[in-house]
């Protein structure tokens, strides 16, 4: 009994702690931009410990929730719903975030972390420009808090308290689910720092090259954890069947993925104004809409309006709350963008050969892309509103693979080009030279692929091709650095030891796409075959003899499965066994289908069990995955790339102050 | 080069590249756009067989059978139903009685041969377009209660 009211009490805590929160972010979302409005530092000064007191605070609640699930306290809902005392330990913890409202309170648990870090380590920012961003943050903190705190409650109870919970979805029910939501919410939260500086710059009127500086370390964190979240998420998909592939162009994983395009693009325009501050306006816009994007998708996911596989409660009440969010922050941002532009004086225009204008035809076919994303992701609901519910259409991965492949096929291309230019003036007979390297791997690597499946797909040498080009390319651009070939090996390496991080992640986030390039257009040359096997038979895939030896059946901690023996044979050799299962969640009557997966470089042999029949025989699903580990590797070092760079000193956090950093900019254009 | 001659090249380059995007995906919505059908729709609206598009309704109770790999089930509004031919492994969530989504092409001897039968993230929850279809065949009988 005593232990019962401790319990309580913790998630009264939690629950009040969730609604001090909300009143904080009531205080941060105004009151420092009225200081910095009228010059009272006092007022402004108001921003930080507003902002570290609301990430505590909801630090708390989230501790209190993760305790409610961890202890199995079902006079909770949100616990009831979602939770078993039979449950693992993992998925008790990472369940604090798998129903809506829990992953809403991580969602501005992130908000609030982010918001504290600007407020603990930007010291030497402005405090203007310091006070009106937090008091961006706090009111995308009060929107969403509300939203929260009025139409998805998770501290919500239920009397008389149920004895046993409802379980979590047994789909839900992976390591996955502990990693990929916050790794992307990391991402997409992140982006708001980049939205909130963008807005705050714009009431203030000014944006020069330090601002970019005190953007991009926080874009590169948000932008590198979004990469990592998107390859998580797409390699979950991947393994566990029901999700629908490696990438489906699902709705919901458009809406992560139009950020990542545009954030990408914000990335590198933020290069361009703080090494030759032009390019301003148009990076501001791409802030604001990076950031809309990420709230579109966070509608797009808890509304409900579009079929998907990610979207689970449609609730229309919370679909019209969110939308009224979307409506205000871009809106509001939007107009005060076209009040703001025209004062921000370009900083002239530039020489479309040159690094810069290599990074505007980024920016152009980024944008480019994620219009089309855009476009497709929405398409769907605007013809089912226009008909008014008549005409229902879905657009799938062909309209996909009609209009965003060939947008980015120049982009890789010119991918590896860009970062042999030079600043203001670049050669490109020059830039093509540096590249002879690359341009010839690609050729042997094309070739090659031609020769060894003469009779395969068409495209798919080509793009390994593309890939050795990117992973050359990227490569190219430290041999370039540190003039190796040129100068003596010593010589070199002790250029290369004094290259800044920067020029580390950026060879490795290009080598990274190629990667990923070679890991996709290893997919054209899956080999599937879908046979009736019954115990003792056999059947052959990509060279490899699958034995089906036995079927056993078991217990797992809430489960119970279904487990079929492999023995993978070459000639009468044994290479390896594998155990494709079948559980059964006896709590929600669900159950999964788990494949074995034998992965090497060359590829994954990935198999699935199915269900059997009368006779005994099973169906059994066998692919060879060519190349696929390369996908998630590739990315992985993408997000790697941007934590390198981010390591630079040139990106500290704490910025350096507002003067010397101009010299400091000036010192390294000239350096370069 | 002079600035001016300069920016006007820059403005061509952007609005050739849109021009390029628009016309992509123009083409793209008009080879690839996949309409949702209900069965009563395949009954009343003449589609052109192998058109691809998406059936979504409820898996007839009792109408399911395997032959090898291959799975036959009718898929229902209430008011009608199309024989399904599917081979490979059906979602884990795929049941008699559930609503389910399934893409591919009408044959030319009326079976509708699917190409992917979607999964739900949820077993409670009703695809939307599947609900709409019940709503219009008279046959809905309310959300199957999940908060």
């Amino acid at each position: 009994m005593e232990r019962g009211v401790g319990q309580a009490m913790i998630v009264e805590l939690g629950h009040f702690a969730l609604v001090l929160g909300l009143m904080v972010a009531l205080v941060q979302a105004w009151l420092p931009l009225l200081g910095a409005a009228r010059g009272d530092r006092a007022l402004m000064a108001v921003a930080v410990p507003a902002a570290q007191t609301q990430a505590l605070l909801l630090l708390i609640a989230f501790f209190a929730l993760m305790h409610a699930f961890v202890v199995s306290d079902f006079s909770v809902a949100n616990v009831f719903n979602n939770s078993h005392t039979a449950k693992p330990l993992l998925y008790k913890v990472a369940g604090t975030w798998a129903s809506h409202e829990g992953s809403m309170l991580l969602w501005v648990l992130i908000l609030a972390l982010f918001g504290a870090a600007v407020a603990s380590f930007g010291r030497n920012l402005p405090p203007e420009l310091k006070a009106r961003a937090l008091a961006v943050q706090g009111m995308i903190a009060l929107a969403f808090l509300a939203f929260i705190v009025f139409t998805s409650n998770p501290f919500a109870r239920i009397d008389p308290a149920p004895l046993e919970g409802r379980d979590l979805n047994p789909l839900l029910q992976d390591p996955g689910l502990a990693f990929h939501p916050p790794l992307l919410y990391l991402g997409y939260v992140g982006f708001s720092m980049a939205f909130s500086f963008a807005a705050a710059a714009l009431i203030e009127g000014r944006i020069d090259a330090a601002w970019a500086r005190w953007v991009r370390p926080w874009t590169l964190a948000a932008w590198a954890c979004l990469t990592g979240g998107i390859a998580l998420g797409s390699w979950w998909a991947y393994y566990e069947l029901g999700w629908g592939g490696w990438w489906f162009w699902d709705p919901v994983e458009n809406a992560s993925f139009m950020p990542w395009l545009l954030g990408t693009a914000l990335l590198h325009s933020a290069i361009v104004v703080e090494k030759r501050d032009t390019l301003r306006a148009w990076t501001i816009l791409l802030a604001i809409l990076t950031f809309s994007l990420s709230l579109m998708g966070t509608f797009l996911v808890r509304s409900g309006v579009l079929t998907s596989v990610h979207t689970f409660a449609a609730d229309p009440a919370r679909g019209l709350f969110i939308l009224g969010i979307l409506v205000i922050a871009i809106g509001g941002s939007l107009t005060l963008f076209a009040i703001r532009a025209p004062t921000l004086k370009s900083g002239g225009l530039f020489a479309p050969i040159s690094r810069e204008g290599g990074l505007l035809l980024n920016n152009l076919l980024l944008a480019a892309a994620a219009a089309t994303v855009f476009i497709g992701t929405l398409y769907p609901l605007l013809i089912d509103a226009l008909s008014q519910g008549g005409d229902k259409v879905s657009v799938g991965p062909p309209f996909f693979n009609a209009t965003f492949v060939p947008i980015m096929i120049p982009l890789l291309l010119a991918l590896a080009v860009g970062p042999m230019l030079a600043w203001k003036r670049g050669n490109l007979s020059a830039a093509f030279r540096r590249l002879a390297p690359a341009a010839a791997a690609a050729m042997a690597v094309t070739l090659l692929a031609f020769l060894l499946a003469p009779r395969g797909p068409v495209l798919a040498p080509f793009g390994l091709g593309l890939a050795a080009w990117l992973v050359v390319g990227g490569l190219m651009t430290l041999v370039e650095r540190t003039g190796l070939f040129a100068v003596t090996v010593s010589q070199s390496w002790a250029r290369l030891i004094g290259l800044p991080r920067g020029a580390f992640g950026l060879a490795l986030a290009h080598a990274g796409i190629g990667i990923v390039v070679a890991g996709i257009s290893g997919s054209a040359w899956q080999e599937e075959h879908i046979v009736s096997l019954k115990t003792g038979e056999r059947l052959t895939i990509a060279g490899t003899v699958l034995s089906f030896v036995a079927v056993t059946e078991g217990d797992g901690q809430n489960y119970q499965y279904l487990r079929g023996e492999f023995v993978q044979l070459r000639g009468e050799r044994i290479l390896g066994q594998m155990w494709p299962e079948r559980r059964s969640y006896p709590v929600t009557r669900t159950g999964t289908t788990e494949a074995a997966i034998d992965t090497s470089v060359l590829g994954d042999l990935y198999l699935v069990l199915g269900e059997g029949d009368e006779s005994g025989a099973y169906t059994v699903r066998a692919y060879f995955n060519p190349l696929a580990p390369w996908m998630w590797i590739g990315a992985l070092i993408m997000m790697f790339g941007g934590f390198v760079s981010l390591t630079d000193t040139r990106y500290r956090v704490g910025a350096p102050a507002r003067a010397p950093s101009r010299a400091a900019v000036a010192a390294a254009a000239a350096a370069e | 080069m002079k600035p001016k001659r300069r920016r006007l090249y820059l403005l061509l380059a952007g609005l050739g590249g849109l021009g390029v995007a628009t016309a992509l995906v123009l083409k793209a919505f008009n080879d690839n756009l996949v309409f949702f059908y209900s069965p009563t729709d395949l009954k009343t609206k003449t589609i052109p067989p192998e058109r691809r598009m998406r059936l979504g309704g409820l898996v007839e109770t009792g109408s399911v059978t395997r032959e090898g790999a291959t799975i036959r089930f009718r898929i229902t509004d209430g008011a009608n139903a199309v024989p399904v031919v599917y081979t490979g492994i059906l979602p884990d969530l795929f049941r008699e009685g559930q609503g389910v989504v399934t893409e591919g092409a009408l044959a030319t001897d009326g079976a509708f041969r699917a190409a992917s039968v979607l999964a739900k993230h949820d077993e409670n929850y009703m695809p939307r377009e599947v609900a709409d279809a019940l709503k219009a065949a008279g046959q809905w009988k309310g959300a199957s209660a999940k908060p």
